[in-house]
């Protein structure tokens, strides 16, 4: 028999935007925050560099300069009433960050430091701007740190390492609650809910070479998939340029922001061809676009796919005081040091653009109309607000989730206070009990890593940085072999306690919902824009493309339809640096 | 290369009583123990149960003992360790399965330092000024992660309750943030019976800390800084 359990508000997932929103619903109603893993565990403490506003500490910097980049580095494809609301609120939030506690980086004078990241600029993209604040390199830990720290203070209910398995909606489209397992003992618990939001992060596991943690399986966005409900520009997925070479681990934009330097193999800054004004502080779909393109036309180092970050120019005292936990990264798993040593990277796969569609008060929405679905929210990297276009600029994903976290809680809470509980459906919890007690008893021959791997192998030859029609129509087959053999996986662990065979087992299905919607979105969008790099439309095309992709699962099969974008202050243009 | 691992192993559905069981992967020199660990359970036995998740030792899932030592098994390189890798589940605490333990006490004693900024000032409009130097004297134990691998490998912590070396931490984070304003309320919790003065400066906690941590001297600024607001 599953639990029940019933709260005004839930909340999956407990990274930066879940536990923002969940600081907006403490102590004003009943909240509860689920989490498939430890709150602190959350993939936001990865996030190294920084979080943008335009704060203004260190030279002059307005709002809307900040808006402009976002917008232009999103290649147009931002919707701009939202990346004005971004950057307008991007302000508080930072201060309120700050009052709960925050560390920042201070300047001289006691204030929030500021640096120089990708992108960023002064009076519409006149060079380099100081935007950054951060906390040494290690800015999402401390956002992380700082929000659990706040829940804490405010007593918030955690459901920790319970896996969401279902979400629950009635026939006429209300959001009544989820289903979910309690990893310890594998039971079920139904949370019978007036507002849901979904906070449940990337699905960046869909690539072989990737930063994000092993959790990472689109698990959010593939549930509203499964419900018929729309996904937001999916092929449009970011690679970070600065990833260790084969181990993709990410080493910060603010590398490059302190004054680190890509080199090819003939020791070339090569960006000063590719971005004669922001060099390697170009956005990263161009810096990664450049570094494939330096090792496709043989000046890889020593000819093979890596180039180097170079920061052997830059002070000891920079490197060690600034950039500690990269310096670390590159110490513990390349056995260099980059004091001295330049370090081999190749991009990685790092940060979805696409996601669950919603509108600035992350309200889900199902159509071109934005229409909401009540009582379902998303917000950070599984939403699609959508305020990264078609690549996000660094920093403001963490931005975004602060933002938009706090923004969903917000309406969250007037939702809750003027609506009541609908009834759940008959059996709520039977979609998931039926996986569980398939994928425990289901005897075929097929190992969940075996697929997994080809999984993540295909998507990185296909759906990477360089895309073709040739080559995506490869991967909806090679995507449909896979589906068809998932229905033959067997797994090893039959019990109930922790069965994490279980829970990879249940993201594989989530992984493979995720590389459909890419596939399919990708194949169809005829141009190159942004992160999304077709050799054979290789020009933006704004006559036919200006436009949000939505994906839909039908009986039928994958459907596609297309939203417009929200242009306010900044027609589009051709995007250079 | 070929290295063995030699993993504790517990199943509470079908076990009594904890057991080892070994296992024999390929993998490159440079790979870390959690790859090895993703081997056999990916390719050999997947009923191996482990915690994990960003695999770059920055969320502290993956805390286990590594021949003995608490630490990140995304932190480990194989090539460190020997042919033969000994994996045991932390130290302290009930085991759940595997390498799996309950650290819901830990979160617990994390949970009872206060660990959060309290200051009922009105806040200015814009941020509280801190100077650097301010900020520098704390900027250590904000790397704490919550792994638990200081917590657990304390002998005191082992055989008595007290607050362990990661709550103290946490406490030294706040107490030494200009910001703050408990100092007292923190100080009437670190200097109860289960509070520092347990600590006996055996260091395993700095050694284990996978952030590098200095948790040792963090303690002990904690105590000097217990005994100089008394006087």
């Amino acid at each position: 028999m599953a639990t029940y359990h019933r709260y005004d508000a839930i909340i999956v997932g407990a990274g930066g935007a879940g536990l923002m929103a969940a600081a907006q619903l403490a102590g004003k109603c009943n909240v509860a925050v689920i989490s498939k893993l430890y709150p602190v565990r959350s993939h936001t403490g990865a996030a190294q560099g920084g979080i943008a506003a335009a704060l203004g500490n260190l030279e002059e910097d307005h709002w809307i300069w900040h808006m402009f980049d976002t917008v232009k580095g999103g290649d147009y494809l931002v919707d701009q009433d939202a990346a004005e609301v971004l950057a307008r609120e991007a302000i508080d939030a930072i201060i309120e960050l700050e009052h709960w506690g925050f560390p920042f980086n201070r300047t001289p004078d006691g204030k929030i430091d500021q640096r120089r990241f990708g992108g960023h600029t002064k009076n519409f993209g006149e060079g380099p701007v100081r935007r950054s604040c951060y906390a040494a390199d290690r800015t999402g830990h401390m956002i992380l740190q700082t929000l659990y720290q706040h829940a804490i203070k405010h007593q918030v209910v955690f459901y920790d390492e319970y896996m969401m398995l279902d979400l629950l909606l009635t026939d006429d489209g209300v959001c009544t609650g989820i289903v979910a397992m309690d990893i310890e003992t594998g039971e079920f618990h139904i949370f019978h809910a007036k507002a849901v939001l979904l906070a449940t992060g990337g699905f960046g596991r869909v690539f072989k070479v990737t930063s994000n943690a092993l959790s990472l399986t689109g698990d959010g966005c593939a549930l509203v998939f499964r419900r018929g409900l729309p996904l937001e520009d999916m092929e449009f997925y970011q690679f970070h340029p600065t990833g260790i070479y084969k181990m993709g681990i990410l080493l910060s934009e603010a590398c490059r922001g302190e004054g680190g330097i890509l080199r090819n193999g003939l020791g070339e800054r090569f960006m000063e061809r590719y971005a004669p004004t922001l060099l390697d502080l170009a956005p990263r779909d161009m810096v990664s676009r450049a570094i494939y393109t330096e090792i496709r036309e043989g000046r890889g180092v020593e000819g093979k796919d890596y180039v180097y970050l170079d920061l052997t120019h830059l002070p000891a005292t920079v490197i060690e005081t600034k950039l500690p936990d990269i310096t670390d990264f590159v110490r513990t798993y390349l056995g260099l040091d980059p004091i001295k040593d330049p370090i081999p990277i190749q991009p990685t796969a790092h940060y979805a653009m696409g996601g669950i569609p919603t509108d600035v008060d992350g309200r889900v929405t199902v159509d071109a109309q934005n229409t909401p679905v009540p009582g379902l929210y998303a917000a950070g990297e599984c939403a699609c607000v959508s305020v990264h276009g078609a690549n996000r600029l660094g920093t403001n994903s963490l931005v975004d989730l602060v933002v938009f976290g706090r923004r969903a809680g917000k309406h969250m809470l007037q939702f809750v206070q003027e609506n009541d509980f609908h009834p759940l459906p008959k059996e709520p919890d039977y979609r998931a009990k039926a996986e569980v007690a398939w994928i425990l008893e289901n005897d075929g021959d097929e190992r969940v890593a075996t697929i997994r791997a080809e999984l993540q192998e295909a998507m990185m030859q296909d759906a990477g940085v360089f895309r073709t029609g040739e080559g995506l129509r490869h991967l909806q087959q090679k995507l449909a072999e896979l589906r068809s053999r998932y229905t033959r996986i067997r797994i090893d662990d039959h019990g109930k306690a922790f069965n994490m065979d279980l829970v990879e087992a249940i993201e594989l299905g989530f992984l493979l919902d995720c590389a459909e919607a890419i596939a399919i979105s990708a194949l169809a969008r005829q141009e190159s824009r942004g992160a999304h790099y077709r050799e054979d439309f290789p020009q933006r095309d704004d006559v036919n493309w200006l436009k949000h992709t939505l994906v839909t699962r039908t009986s039928g099969g994958l459907e596609l339809s297309y939203k417009p974008v929200v242009i306010t202050r900044f027609e589009p243009k051709e995007r250079k640096y | 290369m070929q290295v063995t691992l030699r993993i504790q192993r517990f199943n509470p559905e079908t076990d009594t009583k904890p057991y080892y069981r070994e296992y024999t992967v390929e993998v490159e020199p440079t790979d870390r123990v959690l790859d090895a660990l993703n081997q056999v359970k990916w390719y050999q036995d997947g009923t191996l149960t482990y915690r994990r998740s960003c695999a770059h030792g920055v969320c502290g899932s993956d805390a286990m003992r590594i021949n003995g030592r608490n630490r990140l098994a995304c932190k480990v390189l194989v090539k460190d360790c020997g042919p033969k890798i000994t994996i045991e589940p932390l130290l302290g605490f009930r085991v759940i399965k595997d390498l799996v333990v309950d650290l819901e006490p830990f979160f617990a004693q994390y949970r009872s330092v206060m660990p959060y900024l309290i200051n009922d000032e009105p806040p200015p409009v814009r941020e509280r000024l801190q100077s650097p130097a301010e900020r520098e004297l704390y900027d250590d134990t904000t790397k704490c992660i919550l792994c638990a691998c200081c917590t657990a490998s304390c002998p005191i912590y082992w055989t008595t309750e007290w607050l362990g070396p990661a709550a103290i931490v946490n406490a030294h984070r706040f107490l030494f943030d200009s910001r703050d304003r408990a100092t007292q309320e923190r100080i009437a919790i670190l200097n109860q019976r289960f509070g520092v003065w347990r600590c006996r400066t055996i260091f395993n906690c700095t050694e284990a800390c996978p952030r590098g941590i200095q948790v040792t001297n963090a303690i002990e600024q904690v105590k000097r800084r217990i005994l100089a607001e008394q006087v």
